[in-house]
């Protein structure tokens, strides 16, 4: 019976990640590209793939390693790039089954992406840590075979192909978002302020001198911190079943 | 050798960002504020991270407009993931093909 139980959460979790194997394929194709470009060989385009597993990190790494920067500057790029990890891993961290030890956190947490996360916390209830394998497992591997594909022959995709892929990971985020901020007008604010403040940062002369990476980070600060403030969500609301 | 000392670093301090939180905080946050804050992060992070970011995702803003506008009308009308997506990439395709012919 349990061993039924957590075929199934792989299962669903296998099915949940789809869409994010498509993208990450894409995406990771276009790293590969970039790599191959930079002069690195295709198993090391790789190798960076399977160990880093994000993909604002691995662009941005890339571009420090061709201007052989020290490792001081690596570290802190990673540092700010991928501080909302560590947002998103201590909001996954109450998402994450009672029955989830400290030994498969460890592996969890290794793949823990944008879309990983999105998609985990997307559940109405907790996840289990098989359904987590599941989630997990195949995006590692399409990200891998991406990059290796794009680094090995370097133009495979027509452009048209490769600038229309380049909307499928938004595409997913908006599918995110939008039902509950339609259900719950308090997460339609979070989000609407989120965007404004995005837009600020990005285009604001001054705040646009900010890097994308600590963008991210403080939009989701300031607009989580302002709805936490302002519309607190009942006790109970979210329980485990 | 250089570049393995280079990839090993970006692993690792990837990997602690993402392992810290998830190990240290196993038992659940009672704080009404943190737990509200908590809830709202993935909202405001994936938002933060679409806007702007979706409208330079293609080789026009035109069609990246196109394919946020179809994303946004069916996820209002909550359909799946993958359907959002895409038809998202589709709208993409047929705006861009357009675009080349006029």
């Amino acid at each position: 019976m349990k061993n039924q139980n957590t075929k199934n959460h792989f299962m669903e979790g296998a099915k949940d990640s789809l869409p994010i194997v498509i993208g990450y394929f894409s995406v990771s194709f276009t790293f590969g590209i970039m790599a191959a470009k930079a002069g690195f060989s295709p198993w090391i385009a790789t190798l960076i793939s399977i160990t880093n597993v994000t993909s604002a990190g691995q662009f941005a790494g890339l571009t420090l390693m061709v201007a052989q920067a020290s490792y001081l500057e690596i570290f802190l790029t990673e540092l700010v790039i991928n501080l909302r990890y560590g947002l998103m891993s201590l909001s996954l961290s109450q998402r994450l089954s009672d029955s989830v030890t400290t030994g498969k956190r460890l592996l969890i947490a290794f793949a823990n992406t944008d879309e990983i996360f999105a998609v985990s916390v997307s559940k109405p209830h907790k996840v289990t840590s098989a359904y987590m394998a599941g989630l997990e497992i195949f995006p590692i591997l399409g990200w891998t075979a991406g990059t290796l594909s794009g680094a090995v022959a370097t133009s495979l995709l027509p452009p048209f192909v490769q600038s229309a892929l380049g909307v499928a990971l938004y595409g997913m985020f908006i599918a995110i978002v939008l039902p509950p901020a339609r259900a719950h007008r308090p997460i339609a604010l979070v989000s609407l302020l989120a965007a404004v403040l995005s837009l600020s940062f990005t285009y604001l002369p001054g705040l646009n001198r900010i890097s994308a990476g600590f963008s991210i980070i403080l939009c989701t600060l300031i607009a989580a911190g302002v709805g936490a403030f302002f519309w607190p969500i009942p006790d109970n609301k979210e329980d485990d079943s | 050798m250089k570049i393995y000392c280079y990839i090993a670093l970006m692993a690792i301090t990837t990997y602690l960002i993402r392992v810290i939180p998830l190990v240290l905080f196993q038992k659940e946050i009672h704080s009404p504020f943190v737990k509200s804050f908590l809830y709202y992060v993935p909202y405001a992070c994936l938002t933060a991270m679409t806007i702007p970011a979706i409208f330079t995702a293609t080789q026009s803003p035109v069609s990246a407009a196109c394919g946020f506008v179809v994303a946004v009308l069916l996820g209002w009308n909550k359909k799946s993931l993958p359907v959002v997506a895409g038809f998202a990439c589709i709208a993409v395709m047929i705006a861009e093909a357009v675009l080349r012919h006029i």
